[in-house]
């Protein structure tokens, strides 16, 4: 069987990116699973060096095309040099991250490859597949697994006759794991020139203005998050301040920010971030399945909502049936009088 | 001078609102049982087409969807509010089609309307949050792509410059035709309907929709050709079948599980002073916060 690939993004600093970070560990997993290696490709201006960033995440090979005009991203390029990577190692499996550069670029190496991609996906896992028509056995597929249609069900996705094998995940999603410190990667260095031409520079990049990560509800221990029912980006303010108060961040459902309420930023779930804080306190979600997907993995789950039928107060240790302008005042005087 | 520009919408259904009856025994989604509306995105990318055509003297804007029949009611509403005509991808042989065998499709349809200098299509639907369909189409068109636009800085009969809506900031970049673009919801909401617009098209019809409502519509295409919303099958866009429907889907659905909510004992209560109190002591004693 054939190797597992990793399509690593680059940050504005030149590092690795997290997502691509994350997919190296799920990678190696999945690699493990199926007895074959894992081989990440990487495409920008950067030096040989940055195989350092990959070797602790048990990375064997990494392809290495480096240029000045890889850098920033821009898709034809990119598309060009996967694809020429693809057809010649012909990997079973290839994850890109769910970001505006693995949305832009998995599908158009996807449809060149004629291959099945699934976007998004929550959970990825190998297992077999029999036919129902024919009958016929497929063993070690890749389970793409996400939630779909309005959140109301989980759907396994499987690609039985393409490879590779595609799939996009978000930030956050898959655990970041170190294998080991001096682990024996391999850089193979990619002459990329063979796969270009001048026609996949007709984008030009005029002007970039990118911010260095601002904020970054991931790591934190304590999310404090507000859906719809929050009701404003007034009311919002509160959710600040029991988080400030408690040391947290603050998260919003898809429905939270598609109103306004809070930055995309803070988006928890299926097309958001993905969280595993200490405590979650759930204020005015109702909590669809998309959402739970960012958040379910947390350890203590406090939910804040007028509705006592709300389907989050089924995964929530603790639920207040209450108005969250009135619960959260009352959170924040107890905090403070009992952590004195 | 011409200037053709296709956009690509899709009729959707609301998951906003979806029942019970939502998914078939296959996996598919039911769409018959939904409320169908215009794709949130595609809105954005009409908006933009027209935009274009504002500015491009003789330019045309041309909606494309794939899609049952009723799919017609987004080409109508796309010329109430500024498209020039319509075409519906509409076929049984379709069926069951992913994002592949979808672009593959939609690519053969933009192909028969060659010569096309962009195509603009919403980042992405709502039914299947996948953003895909947009690359696909520009990659089996070997057209440079632009995803996530936000608004037009620059455009002329040469190129357009575009502003790119990114994660933690913004790109501007300058691509020539012919290219598409998909356009992020963070732009230009769509204009509204024309009233004159609206009183214009407020007949176009397909030719399935005229036979099932049994009007007498007379020689209504022949006086007023613009009303005919033209449907294209497998031959009419010169599909290979082989690559469509289910069986030129590359994904399958294996398995598709209702949510089943692993409930946990909840602690359950009204809110009051004493029950908070309680609480906050009870997450500081065991040090989740403080």
């Amino acid at each position: 069987m054939n190797n597992v690939f990793v399509y690593c993004e680059l940050t504005e600093e030149n590092s690795v990116a997290e997502v691509s970070i994350e997919l190296c560990s799920k990678g190696r997993k999945l690699a493990n699973d199926l007895g074959v290696k894992l081989e990440a490709v990487l495409i920008g201006n950067m030096s040989e060096e940055i195989a350092s960033q990959l070797s602790p995440l048990g990375v064997d090979v990494l392809h290495l095309a480096q240029d000045k005009r890889f850098s920033p991203y821009t898709t034809m390029p990119h598309a060009a040099i996967v694809c020429g990577i693809f057809r010649k190692e012909q990997p079973e499996i290839a994850l890109f991250g769910a970001t505006s550069v693995g949305r832009d670029l998995a599908p158009r190496v996807a449809s060149e490859l004629r291959c099945g991609l699934t976007a998004d996906c929550t959970s990825l896992e190998i297992g077999n597949h029999t036919e129902a028509k024919t009958g016929k056995e497929y063993t070690n597929l890749l389970y793409q697994i996400r939630p779909a249609f309005g959140g109301n069900i989980i759907a396994t996705i499987i690609n039985p006759d393409t490879r590779p094998q595609m799939a996009t995940v978000r930030e956050g999603v898959m655990k970041k794991e170190m294998v080991s410190n001096n682990y024996n990667i391999e850089v193979k260095k990619v002459d990329a020139e063979q796969f270009l031409n001048p026609a996949h520079f007709a984008v030009e990049i005029i002007e970039r203005h990118i911010e260095a990560q601002k904020i970054n509800i991931k790591n934190s221990n304590i999310i404090v998050a507000g859906g719809y029912g929050v009701g404003s980006r007034e009311n919002f303010k509160l959710l600040f301040e029991l988080a400030d108060a408690l040391g947290g961040e603050v998260g919003a459902s898809r429905a939270a920010v598609d109103a306004g309420y809070v930055e995309h930023e803070r988006q928890i779930g299926q097309t958001g971030v993905t969280v595993r804080p200490k405590l979650y306190i759930a204020c005015g979600i109702s909590g669809a399945v998309q959402h739970r997907a960012g958040m379910a993995e947390s350890a203590t789950i406090i939910s804040i909502n007028n509705d006592p039928n709300a389907p989050i107060n089924n995964i929530a240790d603790y639920v207040i049936n209450g108005e969250v302008q009135d619960v959260i005042p009352k959170m924040i005087k107890y905090y403070r009088s009992n952590s004195k | 001078m011409s200037f053709r520009i296709v956009v690509l919408a899709k009729q959707v259904p609301d998951t906003r609102n979806v029942g019970k009856d939502a998914m078939k025994a296959d996996g598919t989604v039911n769409r018959a049982a939904l409320p169908a509306i215009f794709n949130p995105e595609d809105l954005n990318a009409l908006e933009m087409a027209l935009r274009v055509k504002d500015q491009i003297d003789g330019a045309e804007v041309i909606i494309v969807t794939m899609g049952p029949p009723r799919a017609a009611d987004i080409i109508r509403e796309s010329m109430y509010r500024g498209a020039d005509s319509g075409i519906l991808i509409t076929d049984r042989r379709f069926a069951g089609s992913d994002t592949l065998a979808t672009s593959y499709a939609i690519s053969m349809a933009v192909r028969k309307l060659f010569p096309v200098n962009l195509v603009i299509a919403g980042r992405q639907a709502i039914d299947g949050d996948t953003a895909q369909v947009g690359p696909q189409v520009a990659e089996k068109l070997n057209f440079p792509q632009v995803t996530y636009a936000e608004s037009i800085e620059a455009v002329d009969t040469n190129a357009i410059t575009i502003k790119r809506r990114l994660e933690r900031g913004i790109e501007v970049v300058k691509m020539p035709y012919p290219s598409v673009i998909t356009v992020h919801g963070s732009a230009a909401p769509c204009r509204a309907r024309n009233a004159k617009r609206l009183l214009k098209f407020k007949k176009a019809r397909t030719l399935t929709e005229l036979q099932e409502e049994s009007m007498d519509y007379g020689d209504l295409f022949e006086n007023r050709p613009y009303l005919r919303i033209q449907e294209w099958s497998v031959e009419d866009i010169e599909a290979n079948t082989e690559y469509l429907g289910l069986g030129g889907s590359p994904t399958k659905v294996k398995k598709i599980e209702n949510v089943v909510f692993t409930a946990k004992e909840s602690l359950v209560m009204e809110g009051n002073d004493e029950e908070l109190n309680h609480l906050m002591k009870n997450l500081i004693d065991t040090h989740i916060i403080g």
